[in-house]
């Protein structure tokens, strides 16, 4: 053996969840949109929300092999919450993004001990089931939610109370933008965490778990908690921002989506749900003047594709070839 | 006279017949291999398209369309299957859902491409098209078509898996692979042909459906939904339990729509979380 | 949880695992039937028997993978037949696998010390650092050195060869420390010039603990064990010292005999 450790266990974990150089020019980068595409705001917040959606699915089944197929719920939850927050209670951005990640992490709570419970095709079936049956739900309380034609009126009021949201953005993607890095540093703190590790061993071995003394369904629980509020977040940003809330929020294609992006990304890495929510996003952006159904065709061949030839996304792809140049 | 519940009941029957000719293939297969394939609607709908062009086209006869609808969707699965679906069997099930996703898109795009996103009608053939009365029931002469049809289809199938040696070797790959292959059944040839025989199937019932349900690029997702539930609720590569939960799905679809439309799809939904809270492998589910 | 409430008065706090009665069957095929087995403190037992005899099905059992159709699972004296598998764990029953159930995407260090961070009801935390728990990984850092996985525990345990890998199933079990060990074949597949490594390090651990392992090589048996029990057919033949079982005829018909035809 080579390796003879050079340094002490402590310190080489602690080492692992260090700040690298690479994620600090990531970050920095993010800032760019500001000064080189002042343009395309709207779409940078746009990909923040995504990004932030990304991460909380990111949660659940890049870390704890979860496979979801009705995430949407929570986002729509966290949607719906936050735009009712601001006709009914008051237009306050903060706390309007607590109701939306309260409310979604309460659902996802109650339904985390029905997910907990199973594995494999039934498992697809029944967070498919619940997703499909809140977008049904949503769509027959008209009253509430405004039905087919979305939920009308929200009005936010300044964030902080100094900044309006603008035409062309400037406000709405400092916020998510922001908001995201918050969140971001938060999953990064988790995924470094005891608890972070105990998922890891979910995903790696869900039959060894119970050997080694640990309670896989109240893990399951609690990152399922917690991955709904992130994607109840993500759900009051986009109406906060938007101003509107659609059905489309619930939706499976929502589901499907942030699946792609995750996929697309690479998942079970942090910085997997950003990039493909990035290169997802704008993709769509580039080719809006296609019609939907001729988009998914695309995301179809794509889909293909990254599980044919790159099974763990593009930064399983990247990190393979950085790892095959560097020993070289 | 009859009250009108027994009216929901043969329309729900009926929806249910079609439900259970559409998924009973992928049952079956998922049941063989664990494969979860969420293209399978894909092939219904291209059994619906090959049925459209057929009669519109070349005028063929209604009956006519149906072997030709089985054989395309079952043509088609053989390659795919050969093509994609083989290499993926030991992969995760993410791996295999996000594939079969991407295939479903694919197929609905493609469809978008040759014949647009409108609803592709079909003429009836006219003994087929009227409905009599019967105590002061309703009967739709093609209502009582599919249950003739989905009767047919289950006593083949009954017959083929319990009395032929393929059928022997199905069951004994279903119930055990490690022991079937031990035995010396080639598994992945018995699954190629379930897979063409389910998937052929399924392009039957999309050509049945037309007339019920309707046909449009989006068919291989609204339909999906439904096929998924019946699979999950009757238990994976269970024939009886299919039916059985093709039928229940039907009538409470059915009769939601009557009684409580405004619920919309909500009830079967519903029905199908009910169930599988209450049995996670499904009424007749073993595992 | 006295003695003297005990139901069974012959389940002493002298033994550290017993069972009494414990039968399973799948449909018409009887895997365990009416086993009554009784391990004391500090045991080194042997469970020996041939193919199909329902040994690693008696591991199942008593470590809750399985759940019988009668009978019951005492640990230290308390019933423990109604708990789950980790909850077992918790109170110091550990096991091994057969067939290596590790987590290949983690380091042998990432996985001993998620053991032993579960063992110290610190893997709810999702605030903290890992590092902040300086004893636990340490800890687990110990276990690894003591078996001999001190200096490759950085690699990701997919990469770890073998013979490194069979340790590994051993260090995370003892990871939970453990005051009953079953060991399921702790050297399957690992060559016999290894395979006395392996059982060095199972000789070498606290005559606290209590162990009982499945092995087929009857040299490592009667070397190792102070105690054998022989399994057929799902029912214990017999059972006694090595030197009662290398004696007894019967033994040598229905195991030995049968080994050596095949």
């Amino acid at each position: 053996m080579t390796d003879i450790p050079t340094v002490a266990p402590q310190l080489y974990l602690q080492s692992r969840s260090r700040w690298r150089p690479i994620e600090i020019v990531f970050w920095l980068a993010t800032l760019l949109p500001f000064w080189l595409f002042p343009d395309y705001l709207s779409l940078a917040s746009q990909i923040a929300v995504a990004s932030l959606f990304a991460l909380s699915l990111d949660l659940i089944l890049g870390y704890a092999g979860v496979v979801s197929l009705g995430h949407a719920a929570f986002f729509g939850l966290g949607a719906y919450t936050a735009g009712l927050f601001s006709i009914y209670v008051w237009g306050e951005v903060f706390t309007g993004l607590i109701a939306g990640a309260a409310v979604a992490a309460l659902v996802g709570y109650a339904s985390s001990f029905i997910i907990s419970r199973f594995r494999h095709l039934t498992l697809i079936m029944i967070t498919l089931g619940l997703g499909l049956l809140l977008h049904e739900a949503a769509n027959s309380a008209g009253w509430l939610t405004g039905g087919s034609d979305g939920l009308q009126g929200i009005e936010v009021w300044k964030v902080a109370g100094l900044f309006s949201f603008d035409l062309y953005g400037v406000t709405a993607y400092s916020y998510t933008l922001g908001v995201l890095f918050v969140v971001f540093l938060a999953a990064r703190r988790l995924i470094n965490s005891p608890f972070g590790l105990a998922l890891r061993g979910i995903r790696e071995n869900f039959v060894r778990m119970p050997a080694i003394g640990a309670d896989s369904n109240s893990h399951i629980r609690k990152v399922y908690t917690i991955s709904a509020a992130l994607a109840g977040v993500a759900g009051a940003l986009i109406a906060q921002t938007t101003q509107t809330v659609s059905l489309e929020a619930l939706s499976f294609e929502r589901s499907a989506d942030v699946l792609v992006m995750l996929v697309l990304g690479g998942a079970g890495r942090l910085y997997g749900g950003l990039i493909g929510a990035a290169v997802f996003m704008i993709a769509r952006d580039q080719f809006s003047g296609i019609a939907p159904q001729y988009w998914y065709f695309w995301i179809g061949i794509l889909l293909v594709v990254v599980v044919m030839l790159l099974p763990n996304g593009i930064l399983g792809g990247l990190s393979k070839i950085f790892a095959r140049w560097s020993r070289r | 006279m009859l009250p009108p519940v027994f009216g929901v009941l043969f329309d729900g029957i009926a929806y249910g017949m079609l439900l259970f000719v559409l998924s009973v293939g992928l049952s079956v297969t998922l049941g063989l291999m664990n494969f979860v394939n969420l293209a399978h609607c894909a092939f219904a709908m291209l059994g619906g398209y090959v049925t459209v062009i057929l009669m519109r086209d070349l005028h063929w006869p209604f009956f006519a369309t149906l072997p030709m609808a089985f054989c395309a969707a079952a043509l088609l699965s053989i390659v795919v299957e050969r093509i994609l679906y083989r290499r993926l069997y030991r992969a995760s099930d993410l791996d295999q859902v996000l594939l079969t996703i991407g295939l479903a898109f694919i197929s609905v795009a493609i469809a978008a491409w040759f014949f647009g996103t409108q609803q592709q009608p079909i003429t009836l053939p006219s003994y087929l098209h009227g409905s009599f009365n019967v105590m002061g029931l309703n009967i739709a002469a093609y209502r009582l078509f599919l249950i003739a049809i989905g009767i047919v289809v289950t006593v083949m199938l009954i017959v083929t898996v319990e009395h032929t040696r393929f059928g022997a070797q199905v069951r004994a790959a279903v119930d055990n692979q490690r022991m079937a292959r031990g035995l010396g059944i080639d598994v992945d040839r018995t699954f190629a042909i379930t897979f063409a025989l389910g998937s052929g199937l399924a392009g039957l019932g999309g050509a049945l459906a037309i007339e019920i349900v309707g046909l449009d690029p989006q068919f291989a997702f609204t339909y999906l939904v439904y096929v998924l539930i019946i699979v999950s609720v009757g238990g994976l590569g269970s024939i009886g339990g299919s039916f059985a939960a093709a039928c229940l799905i039907g009538v409470s679809d059915i009769a939601g729509k009557y009684y409580a439309p405004q619920l919309g799809a909500f009830l079967i939904y519903l029905v199908m979380v009910a169930v599988l809270m209450w049995r996670p492998a499904g009424l007749f589910g073993r595992r | 949880m006295n003695a003297a409430a005990n139901p069974n008065p012959t389940v002493g706090r002298q033994n550290a695992l017993s069972t009494r009665g414990l039968s399973k069957s799948f449909g018409s095929l009887t895997v365990a039937n009416d086993i009554a087995l009784n391990l004391p403190v500090g045991a080194r037992y042997a469970l020996i028997g041939p193919n199909g005899a329902g040994k690693t099905t008696l591991i199942n059992l008593m470590t809750g993978m399985l759940a019988p159709n009668s009978g019951q699972i005492f640990l230290g004296g308390d019933d423990v037949t109604a708990l789950a598998p980790q909850q077992r764990v918790r109170r110091g029953l550990a096991r091994t696998f057969q067939i290596n159930t590790l987590f290949a995407g983690l380091n042998a260090l990432e996985a001993v010390t998620l053991a032993v961070c579960e063992r110290r009801g610190v893997t709810g935390r999702f605030w903290q650092n890992i590092a902040v728990n300086k004893d636990a990984i340490e800890e687990a850092y110990e276990i690894l050195v003591k078996l001999k996985l001190g200096d490759c525990c950085y690699q990701p345990t997919r990469e770890l060869p073998y013979g490194r890998q069979r340790l590994l199933e051993i260090a995370l079990a003892l990871a939970t420390k453990p005051k009953v060990l079953l060991l399921d074949e702790p050297a399957a597949g690992v060559p016999q010039e290894e395979s006395g490594d392996i059982f060095e390090v199972v000789a070498g651990l606290s005559d606290d603990l209590t162990l009982l392992f499945i092995e087929h090589d009857m040299h490592v048996v009667f070397r190792f064990a102070t105690h054998i029990i022989v399994l057929v057919g799902g029912a214990v033949f017999t059972q006694g010292t090595p030197a009662e079982i290398a004696a007894d005829p019967g033994v040598r018909e229905v195991y030995l005999g049968a080994r050596k035809h095949g």
